[in-house]
Order: structure tokens, then sequence, then C-alpha cells
């Protein structure tokens, strides 16, 4: 009957969004007045998720398991969730997870609600709060199956450290041949990610050319930020496209979102307006970007970033 | 090779959002609706498809009579046939038990969708679809290779790329990468004339149950101004985002 939530790690580390989902799981356990069941798959340590909330933890090694694979994955946590006969299953939105659900939806004939914000604002029927038109609303849908599955925004929810001592114990599916294999993984492992970040550092066409770029690295490397870029910039190959945040590229949901030479085009803003706090630094005041800014700063990103640069290292040192 | 492209009828990117019928509804008064753009790139990789490997194209909707310009300007960019299955779509499980059936009854060696639809961003019919059907399915797909039965794929994870293989039958979630912007294709009015042709078929709905259900919109509360900071005080910034926003 437990609340069963999937608990991402990296390299046997948990993501962030591995403790808010957990903190989520915790809430909806509160609310339905029964325990949380984390799932992880080749964590190291997994102590960590009882600050979460978390009761029991059940540990998947498996060596075929090392590269993610929705459907491996999905397969995982569907009979975890038999097993603990889990009612609802917690999920985060990141990119594996976003892959997964779709296929553990269909396994365990369960509605599936993503992108959501709250903690269920009822649970009979189950009802919760998710983005919809890309950030631009909301939509309070209900889940009617009797398994359920929610998909947390990241960054929407927060950490909510609730102690607990987690039980350990193994646990060991039967995983099926899954027909897509991966054969090779590109991934600059010493960057932070967009998805991951709690700051994005994005740049757009006013930084007038790819070799304009070391400033924006270098803010970002300050800030323990991600780099990001407007889409005109990864269509002229100035930067990667896996860099390109916006509707048509990564959505961006970071603490921080600080815009450098965007104009905020809607398909842009469409990307990164669930990014809590939003900074614009432009030399056009009627940029459309500083409608949707919290903060902004009209002038030469040539002149302010450098500034900036120099005067957030300042700031470190004084509050280190 | 027999290609389904599935077309999500979708406000354009610039809508006015607003609801009616006491916030349970979608207004559509003055909305332009387009293809949905991560459908576009797969429509149009599936063109190439079509002229190099002599694949079929067919396009799919599942809706109303109001979704058909959306698959006559899909068939005016080129796609063979189109397929409308009438019933308004309720939610991602349904539309996906729909698709399913077209893609049993047609025969569908790959579906092309796109990895998300821009009005409600669910990500899920694609998965769902591939799971209904039992065929391999591929995600945030930025790259797309078919020899004989076997696909080769590059997609787009957290943080960089990785590359996989797999086989027919497969469900593709496209997105840009597929094919680039400019690889787009406007209907030219050779294409408009030819696609008014076309067959576009209305199959029935199988009256697929829903799981989950929509109650009500709400939007964003307003946003506040803008707090405009001179480029000469910087540490004015800084102070802001430590101490008032609290995100350094």
């Amino acid at each position: 009957m437990s609340v069963l939530v999937y608990t991402e790690s990296e390299n046997g580390k948990f993501k962030k969004t591995a403790l808010e989902v957990a903190s989520y799981a915790k809430a909806v356990a509160n609310q339905l007045g029964t325990t949380v069941t984390a799932v992880t798959v080749n964590a190291a340590n997994t102590s960590e998720l009882g600050n979460y909330g978390v009761d029991k933890v059940l540990n998947v090694s498996n060596s075929t398991l090392e590269k993610f694979n929705a459907k491996s994955y999905a397969e995982v946590i569907k009979q975890a969730a038999e097993q603990e006969g889990a009612k609802v299953v917690v999920i985060s939105q990141s990119a594996d997870s976003k892959y997964l659900a779709p296929i553990l939806a269909v396994g365990l004939h369960a509605g599936y609600a993503p992108n959501v914000v709250e903690a269920p604002s009822n649970t009979a029927p189950f009802t919760v709060k998710r983005t919809a038109f890309t950030n631009k609303a909301f939509n309070m849908t209900t889940i009617n199956t009797e398994v359920k599955i929610v998909g947390v925004s990241n960054n929407a929810f927060g950490l909510v450290e609730n102690s607990a001592s987690a039980t350990s114990e193994d646990f060991s599916p039967s995983i099926p041949e899954s027909g897509v294999s991966v054969q090779s993984v590109d991934k600059a492992t010493d960057k932070v990610t967009i998805a991951d970040a709690e700051t994005v550092v994005s740049a757009g066409r006013g930084l007038k050319g790819p070799e304009n770029w070391g400033m924006i690295e270098e803010l970002a490397e300050v800030l323990g930020a991600a780099t990001a870029c407007s889409k005109p910039v990864s269509d002229l190959g100035w930067r990667p496209h896996s860099e390109h945040v916006g509707q048509t590229g990564k959505p961006v949901a970071s603490n921080l979102y600080i815009a450098i030479g965007i104009s905020g085009a809607i398909q842009h803003l469409a990307g990164i307006n669930a990014s809590k706090v939003k900074v614009v630094i432009n030399t056009d005041p009627e940029a459309p970007f500083f409608k949707a800014a919290d903060y902004g700063v009209v002038g030469d990103a040539f002149e302010v970033v450098p500034t900036l640069i120099e005067k957030l290292k300042a700031f470190k040192v004084a509050n280190a | 090779m027999k290609i389904l492209v599935c077309i999500s009828h979708v406000p354009d990117t610039t809508s006015k959002i607003n609801f009616t019928d006491g916030d349970s509804k979608f207004d559509t008064n003055g909305v332009q609706f387009v293809i949905n753009p991560n459908d576009e790139f797969g429509l149009t990789r599936a063109m190439w498809f079509k002229e190099k490997q002599g694949a079929s194209v067919d396009v799919v909707n599942v809706g109303g009579v109001e979704t058909e310009p959306t698959l006559r300007k899909a068939l005016a960019i080129g796609a063979d046939a189109a397929i409308r299955v009438n019933t308004e779509a309720k939610d991602g499980f349904q539309v996906a038990k729909e698709l399913a059936k077209v893609v049993q009854d047609g025969g569908y060696d790959l579906v092309i969708a796109g990895r998300e639809s821009i009005d409600y961003n669910g990500a899920m019919v694609p998965g769902m679809l591939s799971e209904l059907i039992g065929a391999n399915f591929v995600t945030n797909c930025i790259s797309l290779d078919i020899e004989g039965t076997n696909a080769t794929a590059i997609r787009e994870i957290d943080g960089g790329k990785e590359t996989v293989t797999t086989s027919l039958p497969l469900v593709i979630g496209g997105q840009k990468g597929l094919v680039e912007e400019s690889d787009l294709r406007i209907p030219n009015m050779r294409g408009i004339m030819m696609a008014r042709k076309k067959p576009l078929t209305i199959v029935e709905a199988t009256d697929a149950e829903t799981e989950t259900a929509s109650i009500e919109f709400k939007k964003p509360a307003p946003k506040g101004a803008v707090t405009l900071v001179d480029a000469g005080n910087l540490d004015e910034l800084i102070n802001l985002l430590h101490n008032e926003a609290k995100v350094i």
C-alpha cells in the first residue's frame, strides 16, 4: 500500500530531483496515511533517502542496468510497485523518467499525470495541479485509475527534510530483453547539466559571435551554473544544439535564469518560464524579455558581464 | 516501409491562452492552430524517407472536424493520405489507444510522433502507443536512419546525446534535429492543390477509455514588474539576488 518513488542516481549518487520526488512521495504518504518505499538502481549509499521521508529502499544492483534503458527501468519500477502493492508511484520529470513514464503507465494500467507542481489537492478523487500550454497555464487533473503515476516537475515542490531511517533491502526484478540498445553516450561529465542546474546562464545573438562565450562560461563557473543559449545561436552553430533552450529545445526550470543578449521571443520564454527568478541583461530597453523578467540590467553585455563576474567573485569570497 | 506520422493540432505559440465554460475548456476564439512543431520535424524527416527510400507516409490525428485543416496542411507538405479518428481527444491514454488501432489496421512499420505537444506537454502518447502495439520506442530523437528493418537513432539526453540501435516496428518521439528548421517546408500552391485531392479518411473511434480527466484550468498569478538595476551599480543586483530573491 505504500507510496513508491523512483529515486534516480548517476554514478551511484542520488540526483537532486531524487530527493525532491522523495519529499513529494512523503507528502502523499502523509495524506494517505501510509509509508514511502523508494526503488533505486545501482545507487551506492541509500541512507540519504531517509532524510527525506523514505521508510524503505528497494535496492537494485544489476550490471545490465548500467546504462539507462527506458523499457528495462520501467520494468524494474513496475515490479517494485507490484511487490509493494503501491497505489501511487512518484517519478521525476528528468529526460529519463519522462521516457520511461508512458511505458510504466501502460504496464501498470495506471493513469499518469506529468508536470505536477504541487502535492495532491485531494486524494479522492486523486487531484493534482499540473502545468499546461508550456507553462502558460495550470490544469487541475484527476487520475481515475486504481494505480496512479505522478510526474513531479523539477524544482517545483522543493526538498522537504523528514527524518526517518530508511531500511534497505536488495531487490532483484527480472529484466526482459530490450529492443533498444545504447551504442555510445556523448556527455560532458565535468559540467552541470541544464536539467540539474540550480542556475542557468544563457546567452543569445547579442553576444555577436562564438568567440565571445568565454565570459559566459566564466560567469557560469563562478555561479556553479550550466550554460545555455537561444535558438538562433544554436542554429548559427555558435553553440551545440544540446545548449539550446526554448520551446523546441530543452526546458529550463532552474532557481535562477540569467539571459544575456537574448531578446525574449515567445518561443524562448515558453521554454524557460518555469524558472523561478529571471535576470535579463540587454542593451535594448524595449526587449520583450524585460516584461518577463524579475530583475533587469539595461546595458552592454561586454561591459556588464565582466564587471558582474568580478563582483560575484568578491561576493563569494566575502560570503565564504 | 509504411510510415505513420502523428499530427497534433495545437494553438500557435503566440496564441493568447484563455479559458471558457467556467475555466473548464480552452478558448479557441481567435486562436490560430498549427501542426505541433515537434511533429513537423518528424513529418519532414518522413518526407526524406519517402523521397530517398520509397516509403509511404500517412498522417493521423485524433480529434474533431476542426483539426482537418491541419491534416490538409500535412498533405500539402507531402504526406500521401490522412486519417482522422473522429472523437474528442480527452487524455493521453485514450489517444494512444485510438492510434494503436490505426497502426494495427494499417500495418505501419514506423510511427513518428513529436516528443511532446506544445499544448498539454504530456510527452506520453508515443510511449504509450509503443507499449500498446509492442513496438520499440525512442524519444527525444534528433537523428534517425533506417536500413531494412534496422534503425539507428541519436537521442538527446540530459547533458548530451546517445546513439541507439533498434528495429522496426518502431515509434519515435521526434524533435528539432530530426531535420533542421531550415529544412521545414512551406506548402506551395501545387502542394495545396494536390492536398485537396488526397484522401482524408474519417474513422470512427473505438471509444477507448480515459484514465485521467481535466477538471479546471487556472492562469498563473500576474507577474510583477521588472526591477531595473543600473548597469553601473551591479552590487545592487547581487544584493537583490542574495537578500531578496535568495538565489545566490
